[in-house]
């Protein structure tokens, strides 16, 4: 009975430890693609940032995206009309502690948090997998489950465009029981723009950092040439 | 009176003197310049190794100059900002992604924490291939455990700074790890925090020590380290003193002045120094989540501890050291004689220069057990610090254990096992291989 109390005080932490054991979809899609990180920024402010923030995000920061300060005004900003302000949540904390049992995360850089130590990159793979594996759960108070995160408190966000899965206890694997607006293709796409764009967030300037990083690579090069030429003639006596 | 004083050091008797002279007379700029670059006379043969020195050096010199322009918008304040966030978690974030470059210092700064380690690493290996440590050296060598000392408690007290979970939950595992001493240990991790949990007093004091206290406490025994080297003179991959040949001029025939020839030849060194650490802070800042820790990218709090927390890599070997302690000795928690054991491991570096009883300082004229024995001690310092990446497992327990016994009797042993070597005749004159 001890041990069992004590399995239970140590689910929440159990459940997030075994989340590796899952295994994880691959994120088919790439930070270099603008069509597909601006349909994510719409999916993001739409249906994630009325209960979780970005407050480390600047809507300005969008406009890098190609779009025009007046556009992330019309079509991206509800809640704030300065365009220098933060993505913070509407919501408040207290208030979302009582609805979900815990504050939901903040997740400007929720991509590079789930990374893991050997594989940085584990955080988009996690977040496609996680956002694709809601099921419907009568045992829960918010009528949803995950099978990556068990027995998570947030309700599935997507569930009209996904439609509603059901776990089989059986096999073990998830089944669609009501279809949603969008094809299971088309939904895998909307939560691959969605993760890429949150995969964007995490380090807006990862673009730009890759490619500096080859222009100081190729000074180096040079600089490397002509180092080893100063070397070579300098020590040209030494035997 | 004065006057009289500077005029006898002009030259040619002109009334000026040219700037230099007139520096000279006032400041010994010259003699230094002679003294520790172009008469300091060092070994010709220095090898692959000997870059990392001057390595260390650069390191220490980035991790300065970027450490000035991140506290100029760091923040080091545990309190909760308007969106729940802790004030010095989103000083950090501001510099990365609002502060025009920021992103680029900060990246450079927490690359350096690791090159740094790496650099000071293989630095120390060098020592132990070619017997650096031995007579004359000891000084030289008892400055350099210093620095590692100070650059241990310098990289944990900048590690709690980003006040991430990792950076957190760390601090709070080290510094309870000071409540396991008998008597003193509980009001001495108080004493460290500040408060009786990792707070804001804490954060606070880490900060003050990261960027003033241990910085002034490391430039000064750097400073100590390089002018007791030069007092000596450097060894060499072959382990001979060249001051023991000098010609008719007094320098060492097979020596040559620093500057010019080890200056450009670090110059390589450098570059090929920044391929490396551009190649890791451009495309793999994290360095695979090594570098920097993926949990540490959630905000510290303190009501959530995560499931595993890993120390950063630099410190993985002697915290698996640390956890390879179990047992209850004398009545004292196992906990304490981990950190008896944790302390011992890095400070017994400091005894090699007496430990080494062998008639050579170069492994190339020691024997095979030499060459077996360090052999031996890297391979468990690595395993070391794999296991101390991992979570803790009945296996990875024993392993670490067996480590941590070569590991000690690498340097206990090492008394007896140095003298008993097969040795090779040391040749008169330094060899260009």
């Amino acid at each position: 009975m001890k041990k069992f109390l004590i399995t239970l005080l140590f689910a929440p932490i159990m459940a997030f430890a075994s989340a590796g054991n899952v295994h994880l979809d691959k994120w088919p899609g790439s930070v270099g693609d603008k069509a597909a990180l601006q349909n994510g920024a719409k999916l993001f402010v739409n249906y994630c940032l009325n209960c979780h923030g970005a407050s480390y995000m600047r809507y300005k920061t969008l406009t890098e995206l190609g779009l025009t300060e007046q556009q992330v005004k019309d079509n991206l900003m509800f809640t704030s009309d300065k365009i220098g302000g933060l993505m913070a949540v509407a919501a408040r904390s207290d208030e979302q502690k009582l609805w979900f049992g815990a504050t939901p995360p903040d997740l400007t850089i929720v991509a590079r948090a789930r990374g893991e130590a050997g594989n940085a990159g584990a955080g988009a793979d996690w977040l496609y997998t996680y956002l694709r594996s809601f099921y419907r759960d009568p045992n829960r108070p918010t009528g949803w489950n995950n099978v990556v995160f068990e027995n998570v408190g947030m309700p599935n966000p997507l569930w009209q465009m996904q439609g509603q899965q059901v776990l089989s206890p059986e096999s073990h694997k998830l089944a669609m029981a009501v279809p949603g607006e969008l094809s299971p293709a088309d939904f895998d796409k909307a939560v691959s723009d969605l993760v890429g764009f949150m995969v964007w967030m995490g380090e807006p300037q990862q673009e730009f950092r890759r490619t500096l990083g080859w222009f100081v690579l190729a000074f180096l090069a040079v600089l490397f040439v002509l180092a080893y030429a100063l070397k070579k003639n300098y020590w040209k006596d030494i035997h | 009176m004065a006057a009289g004083k500077i005029e006898k050091y002009k030259s040619d008797g002109s009334i000026g003197g040219n700037a230099l002279e007139w520096v000279d007379a006032r400041f010994p700029a010259t003699s230094l310049w002679k003294e520790h670059l172009s008469e300091y006379y060092a070994p010709k043969n220095f090898n692959f190794w000997y870059f990392f020195g001057s390595l260390a050096l650069l390191v220490l010199v980035i991790q300065i100059v970027t450490g000035i322009f991140l506290v100029m918008h760091y923040k080091p304040d545990a309190a909760l900002n308007a969106n729940g966030v802790p004030v010095a978690f989103a000083s950090v974030e501001y510099i990365m992604r609002d502060v025009p470059g920021g992103w680029l210092i900060r990246y450079m700064h927490s690359t350096g924490a690791s090159a740094f380690f790496i650099v000071v690493y293989l630095h120390m290996f060098r020592g132990l291939l070619y017997g650096s440590y031995r007579k004359p050296r000891e000084l030289t060598w008892l400055f350099g455990v210093g620095i590692f000392l100070v650059l241990m408690g310098e990289a944990f007290f900048g590690y709690l700074l980003p006040w991430g979970q990792m950076s957190f939950w760390g601090a709070q595992v080290i510094v309870n790890l000071f409540s396991a001493i008998p008597v003193i240990g509980n009001d001495l991790s108080i004493l460290i925090r500040g408060d009786f949990v990792v707070g804001d007093a804490t954060l606070n004091r880490f900060f003050s020590f990261h960027v003033i206290a241990f910085p002034l406490i490391l430039l000064g025994l750097v400073a100590a380290h390089i002018l007791a080297l030069h007092e000596t003179g450097s060894n060499n991959p072959d382990g001979i003193e060249i001051k023991g040949n000098k010609d008719e001029n007094g320098i060492p025939r097979d020596g040559i002045p620093f500057h010019p020839y080890y200056t450009v030849k670090d110059i390589v060194g450098v570059v090929v120094f920044l391929m490396v650490f551009s190649a890791i802070m451009f495309f793999a800042p994290e360095g695979g989540g090594y570098f920097l820790e993926t949990p540490n990218f959630y905000p510290a709090d303190p009501l959530k501890t995560p499931p595993h927390i890993a120390p950063v890599w630099y410190f993985t070997p002697y915290y698996s050291i640390l956890r390879a302690m179990v047992w209850n000795f004398f009545g004292l928690d196992a906990k304490f004689w981990g950190v008896v054991a944790m302390g011992a491991a890095v400070v017994i570096f400091a005894f090699l220069p007496w430990l080494d009883r062998s008639p050579v300082k170069s492994i190339r004229y020691r024997g095979p057990i030499y060459k077996t024995m360090l052999t031996i001690f890297v391979i468990c310092f690595f395993i070391l610090g794999y296991l101390g990446t991992l979570s803790p497992s009945p296996m990875g327990e024993l392993v670490s254990q067996v480590c941590t016994v070569f590991y000690f009797g690498f340097f206990l042993g090492m008394p007896w096992w140095s003298r008993m070597d097969k040795f090779k005749p040391v040749p008169e004159r330094l060899t260009m291989k």
